[in-house]
């Protein structure tokens, strides 16, 4: 408590928050080391914007898949099946939207809801019949493909409709300054970005004010000014690379507004306190009141849906649906959910850290496509690059 | 021949920033059973753990005489060769394999190719069984048996490997009353047979009952080795040792005056869950009283985490009978319901049912409380700080801050988190299912303080405890089960040890 009133330098500060967050803080420097050296690798062909806009492309639909697994491994759970599901959604989507003639808004209403239905479906059987989440969504695995193919009847569902692939290729409009598509100043992007710096700078703020309110103590005014200009010069360098390309695509405006709405709900509402206590220890977390079947269910019901989302956004993007869609995303999903700190144990995990997990899996593979590294190859670096997180993360806690 | 088996002399341990074993001197005679004391901390396990050699010559300072012979062990194998075998609190079987493969584990019988001989396995376990009066077949699992059966399937290890210095670490701190007295009556004949024993406790009618010889460590230090054969040592003693003070009083015993009842459980039956046509809970009946503590006395196996647990809604199905709180009939079908119908129970189980390790402080004593520390499903974390700052402050609970995991705290201060926790849900009735279990001298007497407060603030305590000074130092009223049956109640000023003993091996 003393701690909580006594000022403190900024150094400490600084020093207090990466001891305690080492693990996260250290994927996040390995991921810009590697856009570093893979920048250096390309001549420079990395850092550009067309290039970043691609590497965030290519990484979203994984990404949104992360965002749910973090619930579901900090629960103790594991989902073998989201990239069958993500396949068989999308492939109903697009005979929806291209055999039916579907409107994309009632499409993406009807993926949404089936997804939410498949994840009540797996959710019933791991919560209430209490078998195996592994043994659960393996089944789910092959019924969800075998769905796909039913469905599909194997073949490449296409063209799905223009404002269906926007989901997943198209990219927010410019308002008043035309400069041509792919270059140069793209004004709403900036627009949006100050406004989300805007609303950064408010919350601090007003988080300040409430803290005083409370009588707690509150950062040096230095330090806090200091702690609002760095994070809002992270915020705009972060976009300058859509910025100055085509501005922010759909999927990744949809991809964020999940990552906010998942770090609000996994830090500041009981569904997330209770999701990381029943991961801790389950029996403490029933015993203090925890309905831990009903909290199961929602993990996987938000699984699905995600599912669903990823689905649209990777049948978006591919302007179809083909039988193999969503293969091996789910093992793509839970490196990127591990890389980015997520204890295999349970009961620990954060949705930045698995954003950036997924943004290090995509770089390097990104990295190595510039490169012309055989196909076979970035296999092979791929799973060194999991085993090797995977083995810091194990030392790093038998340190602490 | 020296007179001692083992000297450990001037041993010096030393772990970042702290000194746990300073300049400590443990001589233990050939054939004796000796009792190793101190509160929590004192360095009683470390000191054993630099015996067995779980701690590598070289890593600490002093010198190990076995039998007037310097040792040096680099690992727990070598210690063995030499004859220690340490027991730990924490039992060390595999649990789905029986006793006999648990027995030989890593020490198989052999024939000449390297085959398992089985025949010879089990003949042996036969024989070590029939040594500790474990009357079973080897072919047991080992999660079939009690944790008294499992204790002695652990000195049937020990005795297989010619141990001639047995440590027990808290042998019968999870035995009942009658589990115990056999081991004790094992370990006497084991001392008949030459075998010393190094005897950790923190059950001091124990130690005197048994000890030869008792060595107090206090802060890593030495205190002192009384020889009990020659005088008598008494409790008062002992504690005075350990703790460094007299104390006048062990039990911080205030008269409380209980007020109308508040909770009333009328015919309450619960079936047992394995066993058909058996009830784990039979047909009981009591009433709690605001502002009193009422001390729930039973050996293990009685049923009395069971009935506390049904009562919480986390235990059973079918449960037959009736539950009024304040007067109002209430359904309890689980834990959620039991806390907003008032009702907090604090688990006998600390680190398996009752914290989250990973979890801080604020999370750990708010994960109860979420109804009033939110709206629409979003926490207040402001008020969720200030809460627990109050109840922090309250229980006098040490830390370094607020964000600090409870895996980092002691068991005292865990204990603490854990009761602030429930206090947070503000109960009508608290249960208290051993409060004290495996933590100092020093804490419980906070914890006993902490009881009498809030009998003072109205709230009625069950206590379930296994220590009987603590049921009778304590309780306003005693109620005794046996075998899921209430065997008879007791008033404080009526109840003596022999009573409650009486009542709970199913006297009346």
């Amino acid at each position: 408590m003393d701690s909580l009133k006594k000022e403190q330098s900024l150094g400490e500060i600084l020093r207090f928050q990466l001891k305690n967050n080492i693990r996260q803080y250290a994927m996040f420097f390995v991921l810009i080391g590697i856009w570093l050296i893979l920048t250096i690798a390309t001549g420079g062909v990395f850092i550009q914007g067309r290039n970043l806009t691609n590497l965030l492309l290519q990484s979203s639909f994984i990404a949104v898949l992360a965002v749910g697994m973090v619930l579901v491994i900090v629960a103790g759970h594991i989902d073998l099946s989201v990239g069958s599901i993500a396949g068989f959604i999308g492939a109903v989507a697009a005979i929806l939207n291209v055999y039916l003639g579907w409107n994309t808004i009632f499409v993406v209403v009807v993926a949404l809801a089936l997804g939410i239905v498949i994840g009540l479906w797996q959710g019933y059987w791991i919560a209430y019949q209490g078998i195996p989440a592994f043994i659960v969504t393996l089944a789910g695995m092959t019924i969800f493909r075998g769905l796909l193919l039913a469905v599909g009847r194997g073949e490449t569902i296409a063209p799905i409709s223009e404002s269906f692939a926007a989901l997943g290729g198209g990219y927010l409009p410019r308002l008043f300054i035309n400069v041509g598509e792919r270059n140069g100043f793209h004004d709403l992007t900036a627009i949006l970005v100050v406004l989300l710096i805007i609303a950064f700078i408010v919350m601090q703020l007003r988080t300040r004010q409430k803290r005083v309110e409370y009588g707690f103590s509150v950062l040096p005014i230095n330090v806090e000014i200091l702690k609002i200009v760095g994070g809002s010069l992270l915020i705009g360098v972060f976009f300058i690379p859509l910025m100055t390309y085509r501005g922010i695509p759909y999927s990744i405006l949809i991809l964020m507004s999940l990552v906010l709405f998942y770090t609000f709900l996994t830090n500041n509402t009981v569904f997330g306190r209770h999701v990381y206590a029943l991961g801790g220890n389950k029996e403490a977390a029933r015993l203090s009141g925890i309905n831990i079947r009903r909290k199961t269910l929602m993990i996987f019901v938000s699984m699905g849906f995600l599912s669903a989302v990823s689905g649209l956004i990777f049948t978006a993007r591919l302007k179809s649906a083909t039988a193999s869609a969503g293969n091996l995303f789910e093992l793509d999903t839970i490196a990127a959910t591990i890389i980015g700190g997520t204890s295999t144990l349970g009961g620990e995990g954060t949705v930045f850290g698995a954003i950036v997990g997924a943004l290090l899996m995509s770089s390097i593979t990104n990295g190595m496509q510039i490169l012309d590294v055989p196909s076979e190859w970035q296999m092979v670096v791929r799973g060194l690059v999991l085993l090797l997180a995977v083995w810091y993360d194990v030392s790093m806690r038998k340190k602490q | 021949m020296s007179e001692y088996i083992l000297e450990m002399q001037n041993i010096v341990k030393e772990f970042p920033g702290v000194r746990a074993l300073d300049d400590v001197n443990l001589r233990v005679k050939k054939g004796e059973i000796h009792a190793l004391v101190g509160e929590n901390g004192a360095g009683k396990s470390t000191l054993m753990k630099v015996l067995s050699g779980v701690y590598p010559t070289g890593t600490y300072q002093g010198q190990i005489l076995i039998d007037g012979q310097i040792q040096s062990f680099n690992g727990i194998k070598e210690s063995e060769a030499s004859g220690v075998a340490v027991i730990y609190q924490e039992l060390a079987l595999v649990k789905f394999m029986n006793v006999a493969e648990n027995i030989f584990l890593g020490n198989e019988v052999k024939d000449e190719r390297g085959v398992i001989n089985w025949h010879k396995t089990y003949a042996k376990a036969r024989d070590l069984l029939s040594e500790v009066h474990l009357d079973i077949p080897p072919t047991t699992k080992i999660i079939n048996m009690g944790i008294g059966a499992q204790q002695l399937t652990e000195i049937a290890k020990a005795l297989s490997k010619d141990t001639q210095i047995l440590v027990l670490d808290e042998p019968t701190a999870a035995l009942n009353e009658s589990e115990s007295a056999n081991l004790l009556g094992i370990i006497r004949k084991l001392k008949e047979k030459g075998v010393t024993c190094i005897y950790i406790s923190h059950k001091l009618e124990e130690v005197l009952e048994i000890a030869d010889s008792v060595t107090v460590l206090r802060d890593g230090h030495t205190i002192e080795t009384r020889d009990a054969t020659k005088e008598k040592i008494t409790e008062d003693q002992i504690i005075s040792m350990m703790v460094g003070r007299t104390l006048t009083q062990r039990f911080p015993r205030v008269e409380h005056k209980a007020g109308d009842t508040i909770m009333k459980v009328s015919n309450w039956t619960v079936p047992h869950p394995d066993i058909p046509g058996k009830n784990i809970i039979d047909n009981v009946s009591f009433e709690i009283k605001k502002g009193e503590i009422l001390g729930l006395a039973g050996l293990m196996g009685a049923g009395r985490t069971e009935l506390a647990m049904s009562l919480f809604g986390a235990f059973g199905t079918n449960i037959s009978g009736e539950v009024l709180i304040n007067d109002v009939k209430v359904h309890i079908a689980n834990p959620e319901q039991a806390i907003q119908k008032g009702l907090g129970y604090v688990t006998e189980d600390r680190k398996s049912k009752g914290l989250v390790q990973g979890m801080n402080i604020i999370e750990n004593s708010t994960l109860a409380s979420h109804y009033r520390l939110s709206r629409g499903n979003i926490i207040n974390k402001l008020e969720e700080i200030l809460l627990t700052t109050k109840y922090v402050k309250q229980l006098h609970v040490k830390t370094t801050g607020l964000e600090q995991l409870v895996k980092n705290l002691s068991g005292g201060n865990q204990q603490k988190v854990i009761l602030g926790k429930w206090l947070m849900t503000q109960p009508t009735v608290l249960i208290l299912d051993e409060p004290t279990r495996g933590i100092d001298v020093g804490a419980k007497f906070e914890i006993y303080n902490i009881m009498n407060e809030l009998v003072d603030q109205g709230v009625g305590i069950v206590m379930i405890s296994s220590e009987l000074p603590e049921v009778l130092g304590m309780s306003d009223r005693i109620i005794v089960m046996h075998e899921g049956k209430f065997t008879g109640e007791l008033d404080s000023g009526e109840a003596s040890q022999e009573k409650v003993m009486h009542l709970a091996t199913g006297g009346r």
